[in-house]
């Protein structure tokens, strides 16, 4: 029985007014949270995830410490009221831990780790609103506020979902649309082109597969811009921010100051 | 490269573009729900040569709308949803094409009231003679509205409504920047709070029946218009004074909390056929279906609604009543324009009071049905059906008489009630077909009320009564569309198999199989020959058999116009003299057909097996053949016998016949079932004037058996490979055993009248205990025994193999532990779902997605499983005309009188089946008979104390009939009618 709700109608338009290859809206927050390192609050149309890096610093259990590289360690937390229904989960959920080492293995090929031996980077990912496209959140802000602390990648990751109503491939799922359709997130490196995740808990046909592959690819690109407007935004902030701190110091008695120096 | 963007929304806006919910989910939980939604400026307007929205498609609307009396200047007709629930019929009109712009909340909204009414409404769409545009209102930033607080769902969007209508028609003033004569976008709505609201707005608002009666075909059109939604404009006279005659329905959520707490029953509606006021509710929780007497409690049902029942205490159940009650006799005099009245009323009930004496009741505790009482509907299933006008319910038979009279309808089919409806050509529309939609039933009224579509001709003319047959079961006719035909070879008829090449596509992994003496048979006359056959002896002492199945799925593509039309109408569908065909006849006649001498792709499977008819291996391939010859199953039949031929063709035919017998006999051994169904079959006069002159009975002979073993045999090992290796997607067939209680009435009625016994227990010993089942005197009884039995059992459907259990797979009459449908893809919808995966299993194409979605293929097998059942029935009910025809031909040269067996007995009458002619009829008495219904017996006291002595019939007795076509005076329906001769003459009862 067909559901209510038309996932792709003859018009072209999604349920949510959107057409196939839209993405939804992307705002970054690259701005400083709490005591973080770096810290990058993303949305994807609903979606909301916040993301903070502390590190590298000194691994708080010996144990943990490899001797040629740093270690990196990721916590998610979903909040309880960040889906319709309230539900609590412990950290031991098996989905919880499950986006964790994918998150894991996914950056650990893109951080520069071996610049860091002996330390560990700790990434903790909070989930604060979802409505699908969760794993591609949490790997966009993951990037971002890696790059917000000035931790050395090869390069961004940028990653997408993509899903195939019928025949007509689509981008950037929506829960509804994820409930009732085959998807796969796929993370890429945008300078090289490399894709460090391709993950599918649906089944898809082969045929579709690489339709959707090549699509996520390019849609990586298109986010990639965005983040990178962010980044870019952040750091002029912060430039100008120094340029007129030290404005302000020096506006008093300029001798004085460069005599310091 | 597709481009790809993000779309921004203004976190500012959020009231617009963030739509905050709760819902209650199945458990009762109640969930949060945010949903987002994207308004654009790019939402096209449809309107043609817009400069703004600068879209120049195909469907586009007029620039200039349309000229219609009251708009001078031009219109887009607006409506609202109401418009397209209601009057969904005249929309569909060929005569109504205005220029539509119909609003994604009007087609949401429909979609959310009811799913069959959408789907007519997507059809509107995509109508070429219709001008529709389709405008996505609430994903435009400037229409897109958001529920106020306090505003109910209905409100909000007719504020939606109206505000897109303000929307267009400021629009058009940007489009047609400077011109004098505007367009305008007029709102049709029947919602008299919403036209005065639209008034205040400015804007140009217009009922249907107005809009209609300026209309130039308005007396055509008006008829169209529904009751439902002529009631706010003209309320009919003291509807507060009449009576209730049924009480009022549950509300939806107490039907469903009481489905659920199991105190409410939910089932289908099923009328008796012989007794209009009685009807049953068949539902698991009980074994036998809930019986439900008198109108009151069948409470305004319509065979096929999906309705809830509440069960009455069990002292108060009852037996199904054994008597015919016909409802035109009942309700003859009963006045259509009166019994909005009161008046006539108590003497109806009387009477039908009269018709339920439920004296019975006591009596036959044993056949005492769960009873009780219909107290909502869940969903309806009302469509359109064909009539025909009781001329006693005329006021004015003046045939120039235009005034509206309010007349009745009585449906064709015995299962449904007459329906009221007003026209103002009544007394043009007696005696012709019609077709009449049910609107609305009202507590206060005793028949549902509908109106009239259009007329299909006057009845008994055969054009008539074909398309009414067609109609009565849904079979969808239309010629096949422009999309359609662009789907067929470019050659045309031209198109032959390319010469055998390595480059040449067709030739691409086929097996050239062109020397093989390959032959069909068929039924004489047969243009769609699907299957053809060849055996062959190996030097290994082995046989090679092949099956050669037209390869269909190499013209039929996945997905293309031509395949979801295939897939609609699921079926061919054979009537007596005419045949709708699934695929353009260029295929199914001609390029897929195996016809003799030419070449033709094929789908071959091939088999090694033992003279024993033990399969040793089969394989599976796609094959280019030259069938060397055509036979009907009697010439094939008279070769093989012809001891004088020894050519290879009839050889292979003996080598053939010998293996099915066989296999025959092996399939009889494993426990399948022989079955008997009444076919006859119609000699027609000759192709052109399709008169008929005879009725005979179908002759079955070897060779019919030849074909069909080896159909059997291809069709399960098919079934196993495609089982094998698409494991939830296969498209199979199954026959599920029939419950043991179906069989209950005939095992009593077997043992008491003829001592013997049936034993159901498997498909191998109700096969045995079939055979037993011998009159000696009586050679026709098996006969009759074993088409009984095929009654009591379930039909066999399609299904696809992920969606039921493993252990349900099972072919009850075929014994068979997997079966499919792959011998006659051009015929069947199915077999060309069995091809593509066949091939696709063989590696010879890959499978279409939708061949992998489980849902798809569910919804796909539902139809076809509908459409194949509705077919038999219009093939059934078209032999059945002919029959009527046939006999009214020859009642003329002198008396029909046949021999007939008693099937069923009543208080006043019999059921008797006629087998030389097939079928089913009355025989009623005027006079009440001693009624045994323990024994299945009645007894005709003896007329006059000294006449003959009285004289007992029973279920299973052997009568004498005189058959007549009758002409029911008020509704020129044809019927038959058989009046008893012996033993006893009805006439005088």
């Amino acid at each position: 029985m067909a559901s209510r709700i038309e996932i792709l109608n003859d018009g072209g338009y999604r349920s949510d007014g959107r057409r196939q290859y839209e993405l939804r809206d992307i705002t970054i927050d690259l701005s400083q949270q709490g005591q973080a390192d770096g810290s990058a609050i993303i949305t994807h149309g609903l979606t909301q995830v916040l993301v903070s890096v502390f590190g590298p610093r000194e691994a708080k259990q010996r144990r943990e410490t490899i001797h040629d590289r740093a270690n990196i360690n990721v916590e998610v937390a979903v909040a309880a009221f960040s889906t319709g229904e309230r539900r609590k989960r412990s950290r031991g959920d098996k989905r919880i831990l499950e986006i964790a080492a994918i998150i894991k293995s996914t950056f650990e090929p893109v951080i520069q780790t071996s610049i860091y031996p002996r330390s560990q980077i700790d990434i903790f990912v909070q989930v604060l609103q979802q409505d699908g496209g969760l794993l591609q959140a949490c790997i966009n802000g993951t990037t971002l506020a890696l790059a917000n602390a000035g931790i050395p990648l090869l390069d961004f990751v940028c990653a997408v979902t993509g899903g195939v109503h019928s025949t007509s491939p689509m981008l950037d799922l929506t829960t509804l649309e994820e409930n009732d359709i085959p998807h796969a997130t796929v993370a890429m490196m945008p300078r090289t082109g490399k894709v460090t995740l391709v993950t599918m808990e649906t089944r898809l046909h082969v045929d579709r597969f690489e339709e959707i592959f090549r699509l996520a690819i390019d849609a990586g690109k298109v986010i990639h811009r965005e983040m990178k407007i962010a980044v870019k935004g952040r750091t002029e902030a912060l430039v100008t921010a120094m340029g007129s701190a030290s404005k302000v110091a020096s506006g008093g008695d300029n001798d004085e100051l460069m005599q310091d120096y | 490269m597709v481009e790809i963007s993000i779309r921004k929304r203004p976190r500012a806006e959020a009231v617009v573009t963030q739509r905050k919910f709760f819902k209650k989910t199945a458990r009762g939980k109640v969930i949060k729900v945010l949903r987002e939604r994207y308004l654009r400026d790019d939402v096209t307007c449809g309107i043609g040569s817009c400069s703004v929205c600068a879209s120049t498609t195909a469907e586009d609307l007029p620039a200039l709308g349309q000229v219609h009396e009251l708009f001078p200047n031009g219109h887009f007709l607006l409506p609202d949803t109401n418009v397209f629930l209601n009057q969904m019929d005249l929309m569909e009109s060929a005569l109504f094409n205005p220029p539509i712009i119909l609003l994604q909340t009007v087609l949401e909204e429909v979609r959310h009231r009811s799913l069959p009414l959408y789907n007519r409404l997507k059809a509107i769409t995509k109508m070429e003679e219709k001008k529709v545009w389709i405008f996505y209102n609430e994903y435009r930033s400037e229409t897109a509205i958001v529920r106020e607080d306090g505003e109910s769902p209905n409100d909000r969007n007719d504020r939606g409504i109206r505000k897109a209508t303000a929307w267009y028609n400021s629009h058009i003033s940007l489009v047609h920047r400077g011109k004098q004569k505007l367009p305008t976008v007029v709102l049709m709505t029947e919602d008299v709070a919403n036209r005065q609201k639209a008034e205040k707005d400015g804007i140009t608002s217009i009922s249907v029946r107005k809009y209609i009666e300026a209309m130039k075909e308005a007396s055509q059109l008006s008829d169209l218009l529904s009751v439902a939604g002529s009631n706010e404009l003209e309320p009919t006279k003291a509807v507060s004074g009449r009576t209730a005659l049924y009480s009022d329905y549950l509300s939806p959520s107490t039907l469903l909390a009481g489905v659920k707490a199991g105190a409410l029953h939910q089932g289908h509606f099923n009328a008796n056929q012989y007794n209009y006021l009685e009807g049953n509710v068949p539902v698991p929780a009980f074994t036998k279906p809930i019986l439900l007497v008198g109108r009151e409690n069948m409470n305004r049902a319509v065979q096929g609604d999906v309705v809830v029942v509440e069960v009455f205490d069990e002292k108060e159940w009852k037996a199904p009543a054994d008597e015919v009650v016909d409802q035109d006799a009942t309700l003859k005099d009963d006045d259509a324009e009166a019994s909005e009245d009161e008046g006539s009323d108590d003497d109806i009930t009387a009477r039908e009071a009269k018709a339920l004496r439920s004296e019975n009741a006591a009596k036959r505790i044993l056949e005492r049905q769960p009873t009780g009482r219909i107290v909502g509907v869940i969903k309806r299933n009302w469509r359109a059906y064909v009539c025909h006008i009781d001329s006693t319910s005329l006021t004015s038979s003046n045939t120039t008489s235009l005034s509206q009279q309010t007349v009745f309808a009585t449906p064709v089919s015995r299962l449904l009630p007459r329906i009221r409806m007003r026209t103002r050509q009544a007394p043009t529309l007696v005696g012709q077909k019609i077709l009449v939609t049910i609107d609305k039933w009202d507590i206060t009224s005793r028949y549902p009320e509908g109106h009239f579509v259009r007329a299909l001709g006057k009845a008994e003319s055969k054009e008539a009564e074909q398309e009414s047959l067609l109609l009565e079961f849904e079979v969808p006719y239309r010629p096949f569309g422009k999309a359609i035909l662009d789907c067929l070879p470019v050659e045309g008829d031209k198109w032959v198999v390319p010469p055998k090449s390595e480059t040449s596509p067709e030739w691409r992994d086929r097996q050239d199989l062109r020397d093989l003496i390959i032959c069909s048979i068929d039924p004489p006359n047969c243009q769609d020959i699907d299957d053809a056959l060849h055996a062959r002896p190996l030097p290994n002492g082995n046989i090679e058999a092949g099956v050669h199945i037209a390869d269909v799925s190499h013209f039929v593509h996945s997905d293309n116009p031509m395949d979801s039309e295939a897939a609609s109408r699921g079926t061919t569908v054979y009537l007596v003299d005419k045949r709708i065909d699934m695929l353009p006849s260029l295929l199914g006649t001609n390029l897929c057909s195996l016809r003799p001498y030419v070449e033709r792709l094929a789908f071959s499977a091939i088999w090694e097996l033992t003279p024993h008819a033990e399969i040793v291996n089969v394989r599976f391939t796609k094959s280019v053949i030259a069938s060397k010859a055509a036979f009907t199953y009697e010439e094939a039949q008279i070769r093989k016998d012809d001891p004088n031929r020894k050519d290879e063709l009839t050889e292979g035919i003996r080598l053939l016949n010998s293996l099915a017998q066989k296999l025959k006999a092996g399939r009889m051994a494993a426990g399948a079932l022989n079955l008997a169904s009444p076919e006859v079959k119609i000699h027609l006069q000759s192709a052109e004037s399709s008169d008929p002159i005879d009725v005979e009975q179908k002759e079955m002979m070897e060779t019919n058996s030849l074909v069909e073993e080896f159909m059997l045999l291809a069709n399960i090992s098919v079934a196993a490979k495609i089982q094998e290796s698409f494991p939830q997607t296969a498209v199979l067939r199954r026959h599920l055993p029939p419950p043991p209680t179906n069989f209950e009435k005939l095992q009593d009625i077997l043992r008491k009248r003829k001592g013997m016994t049936l034993d159901v227990s498997s498909s191998g010993a109700l096969a045995d205990s079939l055979d037993k089942c011998i009159d000696p005197n009586l050679p026709a009884f098996n006969t009759l025994v074993r088409i009984m039995a095929t009654r009591c059992m379930l039909s066999a459907e399609y299904f696809s193999s992920g969606s039921v259990a493993r252990d349900t797979f099972g072919h009850y009459g075929l014994a068979s532990p997997i079966y499919t449908h792959f011998t006659s893809p051009i015929r069947r919808y199915a077999d060309v779902l069995a091809h593509r995966q066949l091939s696709a299993a063989i590696g010879y194409t890959t499978l279409h997605a939708t061949l992998h979605s489980k849902s798809h293929v569910e919804r796909v097998l539902e139809v076809v499983n509908r459409r194949h059942r509705m077919a038999q029935m219009a093939g059934r009910a078209s032999v059945e005309f002919y029959v009527g025809l046939a006999l009214k031909a020859r009642g003329q040269k002198g008396q029909v009188r046949e021999e007939a067996f008693v099937i069923r007995t009543f208080r006043n009458g019999l059921g008797v089946f006629v087998s030389k002619l097939g079928i089913e009829g009355l025989v009623m008495f005027k006079r009440d008979t001693q009624f045994d219904a323990e024994n299945y017996t009645i007894t005709v006291p003896s007329s006059s104390p000294n006449g003959p002595e009285d004289v007992t019939i029973s279920v299973f007795d052997k009568v004498v009939v005189d058959i007549e076509v009758e002409k029911d005076k008020n509704t020129q329906r044809g019927r038959v009618k058989m009046t008893l001769v012996s033993p006893v003459d009805s006439r005088a009862l």
